[in-house]
């Protein structure tokens, strides 16, 4: 079966006023329809980087990427993002929120009854219906980050990106989001990217494994299955032997393949402030 | 209703007592609220007479408080007698009208309008819809403008020296210009608004532009760039990029330009009216100082608390339309 995904070789690099910055080399990765992959590895590796080439937000300097055929060069909804900070309009309510990404899909195709039942469906599937016509500055952050789901879904993505959705949650709200995000993805098998930095959370969700090394010039080192039957269950998983085996490879590519030697710390930490400033460059311009 | 007087913090204990509210608690609040600024209203009240009692100008002496009352009644009196006797001539015209007619069905009547001279009250409507007319139009160009170089980095570079430039010009030195181009320009027979009006208005308009510029300019610019993502990634189209998440976006900073621009709108008026002789406050105050009477300097000092106090409503109402607008509460109490 043809993959749904195919990234080839996709590199990029920042202009920077000392000349340009490599910040991703090589990236080589196909992803089948109804995987879920997990991009995981140190801040600053990059992995933000990687999803924004796919949702089009970044244009790669090397490489390409296609889904389902056609070459990807602008964002769009077929490529939904979950953005780490929610990023619900502030001014609109929960509801409001997902209607603006269903009129805009799904204009022309859907009746005006259609459409609200849509959204309403959205809303059920990550459990905001008691609160749908709450503004995002009247509900908890969880909850904030349940509407960016639901807007994401709404959308009918080909592929859902999720740029370190549970990131900013506290961890009982995390473990509930990430249940919640597996019993959807048990009902409608998406196709997911998701980034994280919680190996907990990428053994559990994932399908595959991703590890990039770390920056600058990141790629992927290792890719890893995760044979662990569905539907999954965390307390259970505790004592499994095989998950702990895979939470084992991935911590130790993350804290012995690639740990970060605490001597060039500061020449890290530039690097890192030279991607930032890369970064504004390409906003400004 | 409580909204809109909250924004006069020493009613809301009245309101809260009147509510039902614990009285004694309340009355600790009426006290701090209300007794504080009438402290400092007292202290500066006697100051003033100690001060006005000790200054003597070739009119006089300067006027203290009690001066003050007593011009402004005069003036509440002049008014209330010219309007009588507007009434009056309106009601003898009516009545040699419906007389003439009487003779001659055929006579069609003619209203002649009253040509009293203005009012004090009369002068501050003036200078009421001059002021909201040049920020209106102002507002008008601004906002669209400021939109435009907020959402291009370059665009902003682009233009912002000569805003920096425009920005401290005083409308002293903009009047005789715009006096000269309204005069070239706006010609003719029957206009439907004196020339005067025209040139305090751009005039205001000129001046009050540039605060509005600039910090939507800053709201726009500094939409967060998740919103910006959100909007790239539902492919919005420009003007659904700007109607659906700047304009929102924006609204606190807009408004904070746009208290700013009434604010300065309101001060370069009465310099404006001075000079352009439209007929409003400032140039009441310019009349007064040429008439130069006893009562002059007492009459230009009702006209100085009128214009602080109007100046303190016109932003007290736009705090208020900034509360209703706005999705951004937080914002607007300041």
């Amino acid at each position: 079966m043809n993959p749904l995904l195919e990234l080839t070789d996709v590199g990029i690099e920042f202009p920077t006023p000392k000349g340009s910055f490599c910040a991703l080399q090589g990236v080589d990765l196909k992803i089948k329809k109804g995987e879920f992959i997990s991009l995981i590895g140190h801040s600053g590796c990059g992995k933000s980087t990687v999803l924004n080439i796919v949702a089009g937000l970044y244009q790669a300097t090397q490489g390409g990427v296609v889904l389902s055929g056609k070459e990807v060069n602008e964002p769009g909804p077929e490529r939904a993002v979950v953005f780490q900070n929610h990023s619900l309009l502030p001014w609109l309510t929960a509801y409001q929120n997902v209607e603006l990404a269903v009129k805009r899909v799904f204009k022309g195709k859907k009746s005006k009854v259609e459409m609200r039942e849509w959204i309403e469906h959205n809303l059920e599937l990550v459990h905001m219906t008691h609160a749908m016509h709450k503004r995002p500055d009247e509900i908890s952050g969880g909850m904030k980050q349940r509407v960016g789901i639901a807007r994401a879904l709404s959308m009918e993505p080909q592929v859902l990106l999720m740029d370190e959705p549970f990131g900013a949650l506290d961890a009982l709200t995390r473990a509930h989001l990430q249940d919640s995000l597996m019993e959807i993805q048990k009902d409608l098998n998406n196709t997911v990217i998701m980034i994280t930095h919680d190996v907990d959370e990428a053994v559990l969700l994932s399908d595959r494994i991703v590890m990039m090394t770390n920056g600058p010039a990141a790629t992927i080192g290792e890719i890893m299955d995760v044979e662990l039957e569905r539907p999954r269950n965390r307390i259970q998983l505790a004592d499994d032997p095989q998950y702990n085996r895979y939470r084992q490879q991935v911590l130790s590519f993350l804290y012995e393949k690639q740990r970060k030697p605490d001597t060039d710390a500061p020449a890290k930490k530039a690097a890192k402030s030279e991607e930032i400033s890369a970064k504004k460059t390409e906003q400004v311009a | 209703m409580s909204t809109a007087l909250s924004n006069i913090a020493w009613i809301s204990p009245f309101i809260n007592i009147a509510k039902g509210e614990d009285v004694s608690g309340n009355i600790q609040t009426i006290i701090k609220a209300t007794g504080l600024p009438l402290a400092g209203l007292l202290v500066f009240l006697l100051i003033w007479q100690a001060a006005a009692s000790n200054i003597n100008t070739s009119l006089g002496q300067f006027p203290g408080p009690g001066e003050v009352m007593t011009q402004t009644k005069g003036l509440w009196t002049e008014h209330v007698a010219e309007r009588e006797k507007a009434t009056a001539f309106y009601e003898r015209q009516e009545k040699r009208n419906a007389a003439r007619v009487e003779k001659d069905p055929t006579y069609v009547p003619k209203i002649r309008p009253y040509t009293g001279k203005p009012t004090y009250i009369d002068q501050i409507g003036t200078s009421l819809v001059t002021v909201l007319s040049g920020f209106f139009l102002a507002s008008l160009i601004a906002i669209p403008f400021g939109i435009v170089i907020g959402l291009s980095a370059n665009l902003y570079s682009a233009f912002n020296p000569v805003i920096q430039i425009f920005k401290p010009v005083s409308p002293l030195a903009w009047l005789p210009i715009v006096t000269m181009v309204v005069s070239a320009l706006y010609v003719s027979d029957d206009p439907m608004v004196p020339k005067s009006f025209v040139t305090s208005m751009i005039t205001v308009m000129l001046c009050c532009l540039w605060p509005t510029v600039i910090n939507t300019a800053v709201g726009v610019a500094s939409i967060p760039k998740d919103l910006v993502n959100v909007s790239q990634v539902l492919r919005l189209s420009y003007m659904e990029h700007v109607r659906k998440i700047v304009l929102p976006s924006s609204i606190p900073m807009v408004f904070t330009g746009l208290r700013l621009s009434l604010g300065i709108a309101w001060m370069v008026l009465i310099a404006a009216e001075m000079l352009a002789q439209n007929p409003g406050l400032g140039k009441f105050v310019w009349d007064e100082f040429q008439n130069g009477s006893s009562d002059s300097l007492g009459r230009i000092m009702v006209a100085v608390i009128t214009i602080g106090l109007i100046g303190f409503l016109l932003d007290r109402m736009m705090l208020t339309v900034q509360r209703k607008v706005s999705w951004d509460k937080s914002a607007a109490t300041r």
